[in-house]
This record gives structure tokens, C-alpha cells and sequence, in this order.
């Protein structure tokens, strides 16, 4: 809160995330923020991507927005913003059509299909790695269950199994707390 | 036609945006089903390799979105399909954040934060499993998502190892 950040700091900063974060920029951020520009403490920088984490959208994108505007108002959210997509967009749109023009080449197609079977791994190791270290209450155990099987084997529409879970659980970790 | 396709990119994505707990992976298994089940814009081999291209670049998981949109419309596209899954979870991130900045110690921010958490890992967990069922095609794809996974869960070291070796195993019992 002390240090000064400039709108200029701020957008290459977040720059440099974006270009550095092959295979999840969260690791990454919180190295840039917190150890090599010393942005914000440790602590700070969990307590503004926890806040991040519960609000839909990406949590590192809503801790850009955030930090940035805790720093430079509107224009640093902006920025902060802007910093971070632009990179992976661009280097997106260079894989995507180097892609399409040597999709049919064998090997090609085996090593884009090996990289989705890779990627999807990484979303359920990811998933029990934050369940390892967050350790859940067996009520969290229920409604998280729920929510897995609600989408996961059902295969429900999302925004309705939201609305319903969202507001239960909530209701369950308020009386969890009291009792 | 083409306006009307762009309308049709920012209305889906705008929709999903809001509801994005836990990031574009809680709502993976949402855009499949709208692009591929309801939409009908590509099939589900073409769904499994635009998430893999998106995830082979840097940057959030939401890219997959900006990819479909660039799938379907070009750069226009990927504009308007990246705009409309951001901006309007931003725009709310920008004012939770003032808010909570101002009752960050109140029972009431735990208490919501407590209950959100168990869904949005449910969210993550489920899919995962969508993601896998669409790009594991024989016990190849089965194995290395279950090696990926198991390497993340029981390593810290950087994940694109992971998918390196991953699609370096598919390629050569591709071409052998």
C-alpha cells in the first residue's frame, strides 16, 4: 500500500506474467508480484487472489483488476488488464494458425491430441492439488461432491446447478460456523 | 450473417462470464456443451484440439474462449468472444474489489467465501473429467491424462514438463 507503482510498472508487469505463464499464469504472478517487484507482501498478494478466486472469472484476472486499481484507480485495472491478455493472445493466434496450416501432417495431429490429453490432466491434478491443501470440512465434502457429480456425470446446465448449490452452501458454512 | 454470429459469440460468452466461478475451467464443461451440443459450431475432436492449442500458449485458461471465437470469426471473432467472457466478470472483480476492501474482516465475506470455495473446486474437478472424456480417445490419452495429473498433484515443478513429455509420448507411439 505504501510503495508507489507506476501505470507504466503495472503494464509490464502483468506483461511479463502473461508471456511467462505456459501452463497457468498463478504461479508465475505470484512470483513477478511479490518476489522480483515486491508489489505487495505474501500475505497481501493470497488475501487479494482469494478474493479473486471466489468472484466468477479467472482469479488471476480479477487480481490484476484489482491490485491495479488499489494502485492506479481506474486506468491501472485497465492496464493491468490489457498487460496481461496481450501476449498469450498473440501468441495464441500464432499457434492456432501455425496449427491449421500443418494439422494434417501425422505427427502433428498425434502431438496436439497427447498435448489435450496432458491439458485435461492438468485441470483434475490441479483440482486435487487446491483440494490437498485447502482440506475441506465434510459439509465442503458434500457440496463439492455434488457439484462434481451435478456437471462432472450428470452434465447439468452450469448456471442452474450455481444457483442452487451457491446459495445452500453458503447457508450450510454459516451454520457450520455457529454450531 | 456475420454481425449476426458475432452477436451470437458475445451473447454466449457474456452469459457464462458471471457465472465463471473458479475460472474458465468450472465452466469448460458449460461451453462444451453450448458450442458443441446446443450451437453446433464444430464437433468434438475440433473442441479437443482448440483446448489444446489454448493450452499450450500462456496465459488463463479463458483463452479457449478467444480461440473459439477466432475459430469461428477470425479476429473479429477472438475480439469479441475474449470482451464478452472478461469484461463483465472485470467489471464486477473492480467493484467487489472496493467492497471488499472496505468489510474485508466481517464474518459475512468468510462466511460466502467458505461456501464458494467447495463448488468451485467440485466445478474444477468435474471439468477435468468433461476435458478427458472428450480428448482421451484409447488408453494412450487415458494414461497420460492420468500421468499429468498425478505428476501435478505430486510435484512442484513446473507443469509444462508434463505436457511436454505427454506429447512427446503420444508422437512416438504415434509414428512407431
Amino acid at each position: 500500500m505504501t510503495r508507489e507503482i507506476s501505470r507504466t510498472e503495472l503494464f509490464l508487469g502483468f506483461l511479463k506474467i502473461g508471456l511467462l505463464g505456459f501452463g497457468g499464469i498463478a504461479p508465475w504472478a505470484r512470483h513477478v508480484i511479490v518476489e522480483e517487484r515486491g508489489w505487495v507482501s505474501d500475505k497481501d498478494y493470497a488475501a487479494v487472489l482469494g478474493i479473486g478466486q471466489v468472484l466468477p472469472g479467472p482469479n488471476t484476472m480479477n487480481m490484476a483488476v484489482m491490485l491495479g486499481d488499489r494502485f492506479q484507480g481506474t486506468a491501472g485495472a485497465v492496464l493491468s488488464l490489457l498487460g496481461l491478455m496481450a501476449m498469450p493472445l498473440l501468441i495464441l493466434v500464432g499457434l492456432a494458425t501455425l496449427y491449421a496450416r500443418f494439422a494434417a501432417v501425422p505427427w502433428v495431429g498425434a502431438a496436439v491430441g497427447g498435448a489435450a490429453s496432458g491439458a485435461a490432466g492438468l485441470v483434475i491434478g490441479t483440482a486435487l492439488k487446491m483440494i490437498r491443501n485447502i482440506r475441506p470440512t465434510p459439509m465442503a465434502w458434500l457440496f463439492g461432491l455434488l457439484a462434481f457429480v451435478a456437471i462432472g456425470v450428470l452434465q447439468l446446465p452450469l448456471v442452474a446447478v450455481v444457483v442452487v448449490l451457491v446459495p445452500l452452501s453458503i447457508a450450510a458454512a454459516a451454520l457450520e460456523r455457529r454450531a | 450473417m456475420r454481425g449476426g454470429l458475432l452477436g451470437q459469440i458475445a451473447v454466449t460468452f457474456a452469459s457464462l462470464s458471471l457465472v465463471s466461478i473458479g475460472g474458465a475451467n468450472a465452466i469448460l464443461p458449460e461451453i462444451h456443451r453450448q458450442v458443441v451440443e446446443v450451437l453446433g459450431w464444430m464437433d468434438d475432436a475440433t473442441f479437443a484440439h482448440l483446448f489444446a492449442i489454448s493450452q499450450a500458449a500462456p496465459g488463463p485458461n479463458v483463452l479457449l474462449v478467444s480461440l473459439i471465437g477466432w475459430q469461428m470469426a477470425g479476429v473479429a471473432g477472438l475480439l469479441v468472444a475474449t470482451s464478452a467472457i472478461l469484461l463483465p466478470s472485470a467489471v464486477l472483480a473492480f467493484a467487489a474489489g472496493r467492497i471488499v476492501a472496505r468489510w474485508s474482516e466481517t464474518a459475512w465475506v468468510r462466511v460466502a467465501k467458505n461456501g464458494l470455495v467447495p463448488i468451485a473446486l467440485g466445478l474444477i474437478l468435474a471439468s477435468g473429467l468433461v476435458t478427458a472424456r472428450a480428448a482421451d480417445h484409447d488408453a494412450l490419452g487415458f494414461a497420460i491424462s492420468g500421468g499429468t495429473a498425478l505428476f501435478l498433484v505430486l510435484s512442484n515443478r513446473n507443469p509444462l514438463w508434463a505436457l511436454g513429455v505427454g506429447t512427446l509420448v503420444s508422437v512416438v507411439c504415434t509414428l512407431l
